[in-house]
């Protein structure tokens, strides 16, 4: 029993730490995502196509248009016509704590090492601090985002894309947009730790950008913040409708990062449930045994004028003690081993900066645990218990006394 | 060798007559048959059997006789393949395993040859169990009649032992102090000294038959020793499943 008691214990112990740790990731890519390209993207205008025109008969006033409502009827209008006017209308939107347009471009940046494909994003400094992290993603530059902000050829450049073209903050760099070339300089170098962004994405004054694009107008996308993040389907849904302009939220866009995250949650709950199931197992086969060697006992009690629900009771009272000492002791050694991990060091770039393993704290981990090793334990508790209740104590006083 | 035997011939009004006859426990023609196919066995053939209040039967015969599966029918441990059981003014025979459960816990105490005491608690715990289900007494009050019980059987100064730390014969004393926690009217006991030695055999008989007498108990016990069998008021014979 007390080898069963152990796995309950390790069983809701790793449950807690493993749901900490994928969870704690998860949280924490998210945490990087919406400070790097906000809750909410606002991007191409929706122009209804025109699919069906009923044409005049000899009626009068027969003749007519149906526009297309659905989806499959519209046709979208690459970038933001008119950010000013959807800028305004997203801010009386009460859920949303900041909007920043972005017009995007692609480029070619020429160090005096090398040159490399880049994507840059013409941002309004103040707009964009308010929608992204991007305050706190400065890695390198003694002036940094004042730096940037005074200097109007002032250039924010990824980690990573400034390593390959070996670029720290003061130098020069050469911007090419078709025919057009620019010399910037360096404000900054920046990280946000998603290497997908960190090396292409170089950030720089929005009518710089317009410039150098010779986008006079327009903005290529709309980035907002929220603040209940959670609302952003719901939200860019209403934005959508009355906005005409397409609009992701982030749950959508990083969809197939969210299902990963997802799938190794569950697995990881599987693979520890396992300990748990085995644990039940165990403590089956002890309760088992404990009605094998106590039916003498059990047929005495009956004596006495216990009933069989009484008899039953003893063998679920008996596992949901063990449970309730497993889901103690687990919940303990889950809690502790997590804010151990948590402490681990452990330097990750990629698809997010780290350099600790990151943790979530939440009660359903917790929660979870018990409700799964509650029904592994009750399930291996009943069994037994039944079999004792069935015994009949007439059989057993007289195997034993004759 | 029957000291006198009881007459079977009015059992049929038995509620109304045990009343008036002090009569805790009564069966009419009991059948039971054991084991299946082959080897089925007719061990009980049309037994009828009556325990008054404050007296000490004894049933006796050789092995296999049915002895204890008579003593398991009248206890309601076990239920008969044919014939009537009364405990006090009920038929319990053929009643639903709650009530025989029920009637158990109420009206009758056992003592087996072996003490069957929960080996993991005291003494004291052992005698408040019976006291316990039937749920009548305080705890403060079943604790006291434990230790009242457990003196009168002279274990009063190891009331907190635990029943390993006793010996043979006061462990059987303990279930003789168990079998008497819930005042039951019948006593049934099946080879309460067959474990023993002549010393405890004659210090638990004579503590059974004592308390029972002056608590106006019947008393049914099953024994292979003539001396016990001879000591007690009345004598039952049984051989192949009937009394001779």
């Amino acid at each position: 029993m007390l080898m069963s008691l152990a796995g309950i214990v390790f069983g809701i112990g790793f449950f807690i730490v493993t749901q900490a740790q994928t969870s704690g990731f998860e949280q924490f890519f998210i945490r990087t995502i919406l400070g790097t390209n906000g809750a909410i993207r606002i991007e191409d205008k929706i122009q209804s196509t025109i699919f069906a025109i009923a044409a005049a008969g000899h009626d009068a006033d027969a003749s007519k248009f149906e526009v297309a409502a659905d989806r499959a009827g519209r046709k979208y209008i690459e970038g933001v016509e008119d950010p000013a006017l959807i800028t305004d209308a997203l801010r009386k939107f009460r859920n949303v704590s900041g909007v920043s347009a972005v017009v995007q471009g692609s480029v070619i940046a020429d160090s005096t090492f090398k040159n490399d494909a880049a994507k840059i994003y013409g941002i309004n400094l103040e707009d964009h601090l308010a929608v992204s992290d991007l305050g706190s993603q400065i890695v390198r530059g003694a002036g940094g985002l004042e730096d940037f902000r005074t200097t109007p050829q002032g250039l924010l450049v990824g980690k990573v894309l400034a390593d390959r073209l070996q670029l720290s903050p003061g130098d020069s760099l050469i911007l090419q947009a078709g025919t057009e070339q620019r010399r910037y300089r360096v404000s900054a170098l920046y990280e946000t730790g998603v290497s997908d962004i960190d090396r292409v994405r170089i950030y720089m004054h929005l009518g710089e950008a317009r410039s150098l694009l010779k986008k006079t107008s327009g903005a290529s996308f709309i980035q907002v913040t929220l603040f209940d993040r959670d609302r952003a389907p719901q939200d860019a849904a209403k934005m959508e409708q009355v906005l005409r302009h397409g609009a992701k939220g982030w749950q959508e866009r990083e969809k197939t990062w969210l299902e990963v995250f997802r799938a190794l949650r569950v697995s990881s709950a599987l693979t520890v449930s396992t300990i748990i199931l085995i644990s039940g197992l165990g403590m089956f086969n002890t309760l088992a045994m404990i009605v094998i060697e106590k039916t003498k006992e059990i047929a005495i009690l009956r004596s006495m004028g216990y009933t069989r629900s009484d008899i039953s009771r003893i063998f679920i009272w008996l596992g949901a003690i063990v449970l309730v000492m497993g889901t103690v002791g687990g919940w303990i050694m889950g809690a502790g081993v997590t804010y151990g991990v948590s402490k681990l060091p452990i330097r990750i770039r990629g698809i997010f900066s780290a350099d600790s393993f990151q943790v979530y704290w939440s009660i359903w981990h917790y929660v979870v645990a018990t409700l799964t090793a509650a029904v592994v334990v009750m399930t291996a508790a009943v069994i037994p218990a039944r079999r004792a209740a069935r015994l009949e104590p007439g059989d057993i006083i007289r195997g034993t006394s004759q | 060798m029957s000291k006198s035997l009881s007459s079977p011939a009015s059992l049929l009004s038995a509620p109304a007559q045990n009343a008036a006859a002090g009569l805790a426990l009564r069966c009419s023609n009991l059948h039971r048959h054991l084991g299946q196919g082959e080897g089925r066995v007719h061990v009980l053939r049309g037994v009828s059997f009556e325990a008054r209040r404050g007296h000490v039967t004894a049933i006796v015969g050789p092995s296999g006789c049915g002895k204890s599966t008579l003593l398991y029918l009248l206890g309601l441990l076990d239920q008969p393949d044919d014939g009537s059981i009364w405990i006090s003014d009920q038929l319990m025979s053929n009643s639903s395993d709650l009530d025989r459960t029920a009637a158990r816990c109420e009206h009758i105490g056992f003592v087996f040859q072996f003490h069957f005491l929960m080996l993991e608690f005291s003494a004291l715990d052992n005698v408040m169990m019976p006291m316990r289900k039937l749920g009548r007494l305080s705890e403060a009050e079943m604790v006291a009649r434990a230790r009242s019980l457990l003196a009168d059987v002279g274990l009063g100064e190891k009331t907190h032992r635990l029943a390993t730390q006793l010996s043979g014969g006061e462990q059987q004393r303990v279930a003789v102090a168990r079998a008497l926690a819930n005042q039951p009217s019948i006593i049934l006991a099946d080879e309460p000294t067959g474990n023993l030695d002549v010393t405890n055999s004659n210090l638990v008989f004579d503590l059974l038959t004592k308390l029972a007498k002056e608590n106006g108990q019947a008393v049914v016990l099953v024994t292979h020793n003539p001396e016990i069998a001879q000591r007690c008021d009345e004598i039952k014979p049984m051989r192949d499943g009937q009394f001779c």
